[in-house]
């Protein structure tokens, strides 16, 4: 293509929308090559670039090669490949795009992962003389695993194999086996030169036996993808706002749209209210609705307690809630990923502590065969997995949603692993989770909301619920408690499960009483309606003797989401119950307990004047 | 005008992921076109507030005009403005004579670390985009520096699905590149569509000059444009093939390299 057209076809293209595209494929296939030329050959490098790139090679007496104009570092350079992803641009036909050239060595995959996980088409490129190779199966099937469904393939030094039609076909067809064996396709498999600039722009006269679209051609044909926003609504809470009068919940829309007057269910807390407003910084007048891909921030008709990691979506098309899902999930930090120890997971805003519950299957990316077993995942290995989380979260399939379907693992400081959501995998607590939804949809409330108690009563409902065996002293604590509590001027209640054995269970008969389940049950109701009066309710689980592990999670479950504060009583030092706040063990000092206690109270947020580090921004009480 | 909003909602779930994040959280503004589309869009992300400081290095050589309008907004839109300045390096007569990569290492880049280390800030937000030079094309959102405020670009965190680097090991930062995607092209475009107010220095004023990038006056020099409008800089930058940092001396050979491995912006 000579400059002049080239100019004239990106002048003429004013661009509306912006692309991303990643460049992949094995070490020294001629990635950076690629990239190289086409900004060469559609004339979109800056002026004196090229001869600035040609003259520092002509001083350190090498080849130019059109990977160095973007291998930035001198350590690239010198080494002759990528070591990290660079973002690009060039505009070609109404299109700006940013191309992400992503390293092919091994050493540096989670570069290329981080570069394909923003890109919305990739081009694949294979060596036509060395043919499909480690990293070409590897980044094939992490594009699938990343949810880049648009892909091309660019069998690339067709001039070292005398562009001979028989090498292509042979490529094409092992390539296109080994992507069928997890359902990927690509768009269409390209022959070129990058090096001498076949089919990369113009097309090659070299191979009159392939009829097919250049790699510009390509690029242009690769669809942008809308279709989020005619999915059901996700609308994750990123944080929440109070710098003037406006409350504001901000966020981006990860699909669906919304609009004045939405009631929204936020899950998993199950709280509801209707969209107000939609709040905006010069925009005049202001939007009545939004859509995904959008940051926003809505004000609504009710001042509910929302929190960050939450989503919001229409009654009618709810996330689910667990705390156990299946998924695929890839590694890449820098020790092994083992059962039994403590990461973060994040999905979309959400963080909370997991662990991984069952290790399924280790997948060799480079042949696909499965590896039962094992206990560890090591560094650039994919698994299939069960991830346990300490507190309920909301989520979807990645297949039905992407944003919400999708994770990453934190280990200490970084994040180490991401995956997407295959299976929900419903917990112990699925019915009575149940129970508590459909019961709080329906609930009828009074003209005194919940806040407007919490900033009457200077605190936020809470349970502090006592665990542990007998004869602890569990029920003297929560006494000591209670009393502390009311002499602080607090709004406190002990509800002792004897209170409720002779009244409100007086139809069931002995053995019925026995089942920890429905005594659960019928406790955490009641718990559920002084939570609602604005108390903290102060509670042990005598009543259920041995069962109190059980019986302290369908308490939870019940009374979620208001904050439950554990405190495990025991003689001697033993495993607490999961999510256990505070653990008293061997004699029990009484005045030190009830501090810790309530140090647990403020750090929650129960209690008023513990509000965070910007007081300001937060919900205030 | 969609391709600006795709831009602009990005930024501003950086904005928003940093603020919630970062405790001790600033942004450097130093007044040029892109870190004024920066603060704009804090204001965009917080619906018309700024809540954290904005860092100003000033190197005492930055043209008459950037301060004037560096504190008509500060006053307009209620600012909260840290000035840092390495006065012991001015005292001793530091200037771009003794060596431009000198010269920016003490007045710029030792003055950001003794900012970010006397104020404690673990977020430090810039404007630096990855269409400026090569070096910042291979930058993350979030973006590590260690104790010293040193980049290792050999081991950059991965970067996944908008899922950001927020915790880091005690005494390093994290630097927030909220612009990263954004071409020149783009930030007028946004500065045109928004109507934010920008100095005139990026005009030609009738001798057929006008600055394109904008940094201490002894090194940064003028290009040859008649551009008078911003729509005549956008359909100049369309067309034109020559770099945005070419009037920047700082960038011959391989000095931003060298700078910012060293903690340069």
């Amino acid at each position: 293509m000579d400059q002049a057209t080239a100019a004239a076809a990106r002048a003429a293209s004013k661009p509306d929308e912006h692309f991303n595209i990643v460049i992949v494929g094995h070490v020294d296939h001629g990635k950076s090559t690629l990239v190289g030329r086409l900004y060469a050959d559609t004339g979109s490098l800056p002026e004196g670039k090229l001869e600035k790139v040609q003259a520092i090679c002509r001083q350190q007496g090498k080849e130019f090669e059109y990977a160095f104009l973007f291998d930035a570092f001198l350590e690239e350079q010198e080494q002759g490949i990528t070591i990290d992803t660079a973002r690009t641009f060039f505009i070609w036909k109404g299109r700006q795009y940013i191309i992400i050239d992503a390293p092919g060595h091994k050493e540096f995959l989670k570069n290329m992962i981080s570069g394909a996980a923003r890109a919305e088409a990739a081009l694949l490129v294979i060596d036509a003389l060395e043919g499909v190779k480690e990293q070409s199966k590897k980044h094939g099937y992490l594009l699938s695993l990343l949810g880049v469904r648009q892909f091309a393939v660019v069998v690339n030094k067709m001039d070292l194999v005398g562009y001979r039609q028989d090498v292509f076909d042979g490529i094409e067809k092992e390539y296109r086996e080994f992507l069928g064996q997890f359902g990927a396709i690509p768009e269409r498999i390209i022959p070129v030169s990058a090096k001498l600039g076949d089919n990369i722009a113009d097309r090659s006269r070299a191979m009159p036996w392939y009829g097919g679209p250049t790699v510009l051609d390509t690029l242009s044909l690769f669809k942008k993808e809308s279709a989020a926003a005619d999915q059901p609504l996700r609308f994750p809470v990123q944080d929440v706002y109070k710098f003037d009068a406006r409350r504001i919940i901000a966020g981006r829309i990860t699909a669906g749209r919304l609009k004045v007057g939405d009631q929204l269910v936020f899950c998993p807390s199950n709280k509801r209210a209707n969209v107000k407003s939609i709040e905006a910084f010069n925009v005049e007048p202001l939007p009545m609705s939004a859509e995904a891909g959008q940051s926003i921030g809505v004000t609504l008709d009710e001042q509910i307690f929302v929190e960050r990691g939450e989503i919001a979506a229409h009654p009618s098309d709810l996330p689910h809630v667990s705390t156990s899902f299946k998924a695929n999930l890839f590694w890449l930090g820098k020790r092994p990923l083992e059962r039994g120890r403590t990461y973060l997971l994040r999905v979309a805003t959400k963080e909370v502590e997991c662990e991984v519950a069952a290790l399924h299957r280790i997948i060799d990316t480079t042949d696909l065969n499965q590896q039962q077993g094992g206990t560890v995942v090591s560094r650039n290995q994919v698994a299939e997995l069960t991830i346990r989380t300490k507190t309920p979260i909301a989520f979807d399939l990645s297949s039905s949603f992407e944003a919400t379907g999708r994770f990453v693992l934190v280990d200490e400081y970084d994040i180490a692993g991401g995956g997407i959501v295959t299976e929900m995998v419903p917990d112990d607590q699925e019915s009575l989770r149940e129970e508590a939804r459909r019961r709080d949809f329906a609930w009828v409330k009074g003209e005194v909301s919940i806040e407007d108690r919490a900033k009457h009563y200077g605190h936020r409902s809470a349970v502090v619920l006592f665990t542990g065996g007998r004869h602890t002293g569990k029920s003297l604590l929560a006494r000591k408690l209670e009393g502390r509590l009311i002499a602080d001027g607090r709004h406190a209640y002990l509800l002792d499960g004897e209170n409720l054995r002779r009244g409100l269970d007086a139809d069931l008969s002995e053995e019925e009483k026995g089942l920890t389940a429905e005594m659960a049950r019928r406790y955490g109701e009641v718990a559920r309606l002084l939570i609602d009066t604005g108390l903290i309710v102060v509670s042990t689980t005598n009543p259920f003797g041995l069962a109190y592990r059980e019986a302290s999670q369908a308490i939870r479950t019940l009374v979620h989401p208001a904050p439950v504060i554990a405190v495990h009583v025991s003689k001697t030092a033993e495993e607490p119950p999961p999510n256990t706040d505070v653990i008293v063990n061997g004699p029990v000092d009484l005045d030190v307990a009830i501090k810790q206690v309530m140090d647990a109270l403020k750090q929650r947020g129960v209690l008023d004047e513990t509000l965070g580090a910007k007081p300001t921004f937060q919900y205030s009480i | 005008m969609k391709h600006l909003r795709e831009l602009e909602d990005q930024s501003v779930y950086i904005f928003r992921e940093a603020y919630k994040h970062f405790d001790n959280l600033a942004m450097l503004w130093s007044m040029g076109k892109d870190s004024t589309v920066l603060l704009w869009l804090a204001r965009k992300a917080f619906f018309g507030h700024v809540p954290f400081p904005l860092l100003h290095v000033d190197t005492s050589y930055k043209i008459p005009a950037m301060i004037e309008y560096r504190d008509r907004l500060a006053r307009e839109w209620r600012l909260n403005l840290v000035v840092g300045q390495n006065k012991e390096a001015l005292a001793a007569g530091m200037n771009h004579t003794m060596g431009r990569d000198v010269c920016c290492t003490a007045l710029k880049t030792m003055a950001l670390k003794h900012l970010i280390e006397s104020n404690g800030y673990t977020g430090i937000i810039l404007g630096v985009r990855a269409d400026e030079d090569s070096t910042r094309a291979k930058e993350r959102y979030f973006s590590p520096r260690d104790k010293h405020g040193d980049w290792d670009f050999r081991d950059q965190p991965p970067e996944l699905w908008n899922q950001f680097k927020t915790t880091f090991p005690p005494g390093t930062h994290i630097r927030i590149h909220p612009l990263l995607d954004w071409t020149e092209v783009n930030i007028w475009e946004y500065i045109k569509a928004e109507n934010i107010p920008f100095i005139d220095l990026y005009l030609d004023k009738g001798d057929g000059t006008r600055y394109r990038s904008l940094g201490c006056a002894p090194c940064t020099t003028p290009v040859k444009s008649t551009a008078k409008t911003v729509d005549e800089i956008i359909e100049e930058l369309r067309a034109t093939n020559i770099a945005e940092r070419s009037g920047r001396a700082q960038d011959a050979g391989r000095g931003m390299e060298m700078l910012r491995k060293k903690g340069y912006m």
